[in-house]
């Protein structure tokens, strides 16, 4: 039997492998990782428990931990989307996402800090606190799903969900050195999954490694009758298996690449080699263009606060969670919910209401969803010369704790790659390829590359995502740590 | 862009009181978010469809047959008043 | 000064009769023990999501098309933001610029739209409270919450407020006799607000309405709009404005107060529902829709006229009235020798005049009288067994005590009397209880006539039929 820091390096398709030849049993292996989860000093969890997974023969990830970002409703477990005015909210149900997990067998392992209500690219609007990067402490491991990159990068845990609106999956897993896919809109049922923007929000894997990511994919896509916007994929995904690129075309948008939108130059320079080893590897590079893209953000910031302001309205200390007592009852809604939110949150319900609101609907919510029609129609466009449209996840490597919190704006724009993306609905995976070190000086950080590919195209997405990797021979944090470097 | 009026009457809006310094920091910032965002107004998109729903479906329907809910207790004690002995949730009146 | 002219429109929120509610899988209720049907759904819980029942768009399509709407091709749903504690979800999910039906067209008002939407829960004030200070507390009952409704908007083409009565009863009728919803508006299953207006008559211009709320009877609408029409009339005959508000109606006293206006100023922000997606009636939905359409009140009444020979009041309360009629079409059906005209008769007259005596409102159903019965009574009389004051009084025993028709007769001793002899005997009596009017008669006024039958029919107690008595005075005086 190896040890428990044996188990804790391998991944999960490697632990699978692992129970299924008789190395290791799925109780030893939960065991192994609910070690690992208890020495947590990243302001990972929010809460630390293990369900399930432990049992043999119960599914075929039994043996398999997953962290929960803590959105996903987990039947009488704590869920409080790192808000306040969750505080002590049990839920009565289980989202359908973390259902198919534990149906197949897996356990769950924890429920990860985040960004208040997915709120953010820096795990700093928690109201449970901040997240620490595990490359760097003093740095902000990204955001939303901060605390579940920094689980899967820290060696806290072998893999974990996540959810991404605007780049909430994708840009902390490249600022955390691991591997993020954000599915088709509709591929993951969104029931149980506390919304933020509805027709934004997909949840998905943060993973050690692609095949990490198609395996949990497989477990969780498919259609849901309690979700009427879910379709799941065509077919079953396959562990990809891809060594090259032989033919393989991916397009570089000069909107989101170009010279004058403030991409770091470390990020840049890992950007352009990773360009290289993609025709290295008999892959072909051409530029593309998304004359709309750039318009993303834009459109974003108006449609994601709009259906946030709505969503959200259900906070009112009626039924469940904060209520902060007041003798009428517009005093007891407003206390409660600006004792209940932070400020982020509270930020955005304003900017959404305001866009909503009688006289502003057409300048800014209808023509933000015009936009999003042309920002579709630019992928489909690019996506027939081409089958994989390819940028930097993230502007930047992890920025230091407090750097941005007093300008959202800036903050916005760290997602300037990611969003065009989740407004055409289309599927996206962010892979670790390489380090750059911060303009401020100091060690290298990890820089992720972002692939897309057209709506359901996660298979493909998913075997070139695996050459490139195979390639690249990223060493995660844990590896290099586990050789002692 | 915004103004302090303008942000008064939407914090009403969505049930929010701000103090003072939220509502001259908020309004602050509103005003560079939206002149940022602003800038997609001068698109012309006239005749462009919006998009609602990025995956095209239509007609998801649930038969009309009960289903099971979590059990009713759970349901009430989840509730900031529940104290058990009040199949309610009780709230001050809206009267008062 | 010209005279006014009211402009009424009426919105009708009908609750389906379906099994569960619009977007859960909670079963609908009436008078069930609080918040004993509700789920994370319909309490708006975190995560969860909207998941349209099949039979609540079933139900709809079947409305429009009674109605005579046209069925919209892409039909979706919007938010509808406000905060307020019967709403879990800080909106209601309903329809905005694609409700499922419009155009259409009940008698002779025409049908704006009808679009579907979820029912708010229910607000009860309980009193102070040992935890809430201040006025008191209320407590939601979520078990409505969710109840699918169908908003139905006419176009603003009433004209008085009989006619909003009249037309309410039909659309109420027409609902019915779909079966897509129980249509009680005492329970608050068909509720009916008003939007009124004047104008000078002849106008075109629409005046400022205002909008009447709780009229939760046929009779409470009537009133409501009666007295607005007459609030209204009475402030521009004074010089003054009417204020675009909503009032609400007081059965007790008739009156109009203004509803107390909502903390700020409504502004809803609809946006379309990014969790569902819009329906898209297939030529097959349509069909089966128009399929399961019954015979509809309109053309209900067009058969009692012209197959049944009713007169027009009567066919039309018949065919208007679905408990009054669906008790005629049995007592039809239990029928073999009446005719048709004379169970209506009694019906309409009667026994709905009965079921006023006793307080039992519209509903038939509700007397302990049987359709069977009445026919058997309509038959007796029209057979002469029985006379038809006799009639009268087994019908009102009927209705009161229940029993079969022939059981009344043979108890209350009101057979027809058949032996001429005591016949004869009966109509000396009375003739000689009333000399005046013999006198009278014998001297060529027929009219006196009458109060020597009444005597005769007064010491029958009814027994003998009235024209045979008046041949018989007749006989002997003439
Ligand atoms: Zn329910």
């Amino acid at each position: 039997m190896p040890a428990s820091e044996e188990i804790c390096r391998l991944s999960a398709t490697e632990l699978i492998a692992g129970i299924e030849a008789g190395s290791f049993s799925p109780a030893e292996s939960i065991e192994a990782w609910a070690g690992a989860m208890e020495s947590d000093d990243l302001n990972a969890f929010l809460w630390k428990g293990v369900e399930g997974g432990a049992e043999q023969g119960s599914g075929h990830l039994s043996g398999l931990p997953v962290a929960i970002k803590d959105i996903f409703c987990t039947s009488g477990i704590p869920t409080t989307a790192g808000s306040r005015i969750l505080e002590g909210y049990k839920p009565p149900y289980s989202a359908t996402a973390v259902e198919r997990l534990t149906e197949a067998g897996a356990g769950l392992l924890g429920k990860t800090n985040m960004d208040e209500f997915a709120m953010g690219s820096s795990n700093e609007n928690s109201a449970y606190g901040g997240v620490s990067n595990p490359w760097d402490r003093t740095r902000v491991p990204g955001g939303s799903s901060g605390g579940s990159a920094a689980a899967v990068a820290g060696g806290l845990a072998p893999c974990a969900l996540g959810t991404d609106t605007g780049g909430s999956i994708r840009q902390p897993a490249a600022l955390c050195g691991i591997v993020g896919l954000k599915p088709t809109y509709g591929a993951i049922s969104r029931f149980g999954m506390i919304a933020f923007a509805s027709s934004l929000d997909q949840c998905g894997p943060l993973t050690r490694t692609v095949a990490d990511a198609a395996l949990l994919l497989e477990v969780m896509q498919g259609q849901d009758q309690r979700d009427s916007t879910s379709v799941g994929l065509e077919a079953p995904i396959e562990l990809p298996s891809s060594t090259d690129l032989d033919g393989v075309r991916f397009g570089v948008p000069a909107e989101l690449v170009g010279g004058d939108v403030g991409i770091e130059v470390g990020v840049r320079e890992v950007f352009e080699q990773t360009l290289s080893r993609i025709e290295e590897l008999g892959g072909e590079v051409a530029e593309v263009t998304l004359p709309h893209a750039a318009h993303g953000i834009s459109a974003y910031y108006v449609l994601a606060p709009a259906e946030a302001s709505s969503n959200l309205a259900r906070y009112d200390g009626v039924r469940y969670g904060l209520r902060v007592e007041a003798d009428d009852l517009v005093s007891m809604y407003e206390r409660t919910r600006s004792e209940g939110f932070g400020p982020e949150v509270k930020r955005r319900i304003m900017l959404g209401t305001y866009a909503l609101s009688s006289g502003y609907y057409d300048a800014y919510y209808a023509q933000a969803q015009k936009v999003r029609t042309r920002i579709a129609e630019d992928f489909t466009a690019a996506f027939q010369g081409v089958d994989f449209v390819v940028t930097p996840t993230s502007p930047t490597v992890a920025f230091p704790l407090g750097a941005r919190t007093q300008d959202p704006l800036s903050m916005y724009l760290s997602d300037f790659c990611t969003v065009p993306m989740s407004l055409a609905g289309i599927p996206a995976i962010s892979i670790p390829a390489g380090l750059a070190a911060p303009p401020e000086g100091g060690p290298e950080l990890p820089v992720g590359f972002q692939i897309a590919a057209p709506a359901f195209g996660e298979q493909d997405l998913l075997e070139a995502a695996h050459a490139l990797e195979m390639s690249i021979g990223f060493q995660r944090l844990d590896q290099r740590e586990g050789e002692g470097a | 862009m915004i103004d302090r009026e303008q942000v008064r009457h939407v914090a009403r809006l969505a049930r929010l009181s701000l103090s003072e310094d939220e509502e001259a920091r908020i309004t602050e910032q509103l005003s560079g978010i939206l002149e940022h965002v602003e800038k997609i107004s001068a698109l012309d998109l006239n005749g462009v469809e919006p998009t609602t729903h990025v995956i095209e479906l239509t007609n998801r329907f649930r038969p009309d047959v009960p289903v099971e809910a979590p059990p009713r207790e759970v349901l009430l004690e989840a509730a900031p008043e529940g104290d058990g002995d009040s199949a309610g949730f009780e709230v001050p009146s809206p009267q008062a | 000064m010209t005279a006014l002219e009211p402009v009424i429109g009426l919105e009708i929120h009908v609750q389906l009769a379906t099994e569960t509610k619009m977007f859960c899988g909670c079963r609908l209720s009436f008078g069930d023990e609080p918040n004993s049907h509700i789920c994370p759904v319909c309490l708006g819980h975190p995560g969860v999501l909207p998941n349209v029942n099949e039979q609540a768009i079933v139900y709809a399509l079947m409305i429009g098309e009674a109605l005579g709407c046209e069925i919209a091709e892409r039909s979706t749903f919007h938010r509808k933001n406000y905060f307020y504690p019967d709403l879990p979800k800080g909106y209601q999910i309903s329809q905005y610029d694609h409700p499922i039906a419009v155009d259409g067209r009940l008698g002779d008002v025409r049908v704006h739209r009808a679009h579907l939407e979820e029912d708010a829960a229910k607000l009860s004030h309980k009193g102070a409270s040992g935890r809430i200070h201040g006025s008191g507390a209320s407590v939601v009952d979520f078990n409505r919450g969710g109840t699918p409704l169908v908003e139905i908007v006419s176009e603003p083409d009433i004209r008085s407020a009989a006619q909003a009565r009249e037309w309410a009863q039909l659309l109420r009728a027409t609902l019915a006799s779909l079966g897509v919803s129980d249509c009680n508006m005492e329970e608050g299953s068909l509720r009916v607000d008003g939007n009124v207006s004047l104008r000078p008559a002849g106008s075109d211009e629409l005046g400022t309405k205002t909008e009447l709320k709780n009229m939760n009877s046929f009779r409470f609408l009537e009133r409501g709009i009666e007295a607005e029409i007459e609030r209204q009339r009475e402030l521009i005959e004074s010089g003054q404005e009417v204020e675009q508000e909503t009032l609400h109606f007081h059965p007790d006293d008739g009156s109009l107060t203004p509803m107390r206006s909502k903390e700020y100023a409504h502004d809803y922000r609809y946006f379309p529902e990014p969790d569902l997606v819009p329906v898209v009636p297939t030529a097959e939905m349509r069909e089966a829709a128009r399929a399961a359409l019954p015979e509809l009140p309109a053309a209900r009444k067009e058969r009692y006229l012209t197959e049944l020979d009713l007169p027009e009041a009567t066919a039309a309360s018949l065919a208007f009235q679905p408990e009054l009629g669906g008790f005629f079409e049995d007592a039809l059906a239990a029928n073999s020798d009446a005719t048709p005209r004379a169970i209506a008769n009694w019906v309409t007259g009667d026994l709905v005049a009965a079921l006023r005596e006793q307080d039992l409102g519209e509903d038939p159903y509700r007397s302990k009288a049987e359709p069977r019965e009445i026919a058997a009574l309509a038959a007796m009389v029209e057979g002469k067994q029985v006379s038809h004051s006799a009639g009268k009084q087994i019908l009102a025993k009927l209705a009161a005590e229940g029993g079969t028709a022939a059981g009344v007769v043979e108890s209350e001793g009101l057979a027809q009397i058949s032996d001429d002899s005591e016949i004869d005997a009966m109509i000396d009596a009375a003739i000689e209880s009333e000399p005046e009017a013999a006198d009278q008669v014998r001297s060529g006024n027929e009219k006196a006539i009458g109060r020597i039958v009444g005597a005769a029919m007064k010491n029958s107690q009814g027994r003998i039929d009235g024209g045979l008595a008046r041949e018989k005075i007749l006989e002997r005086l003439g």
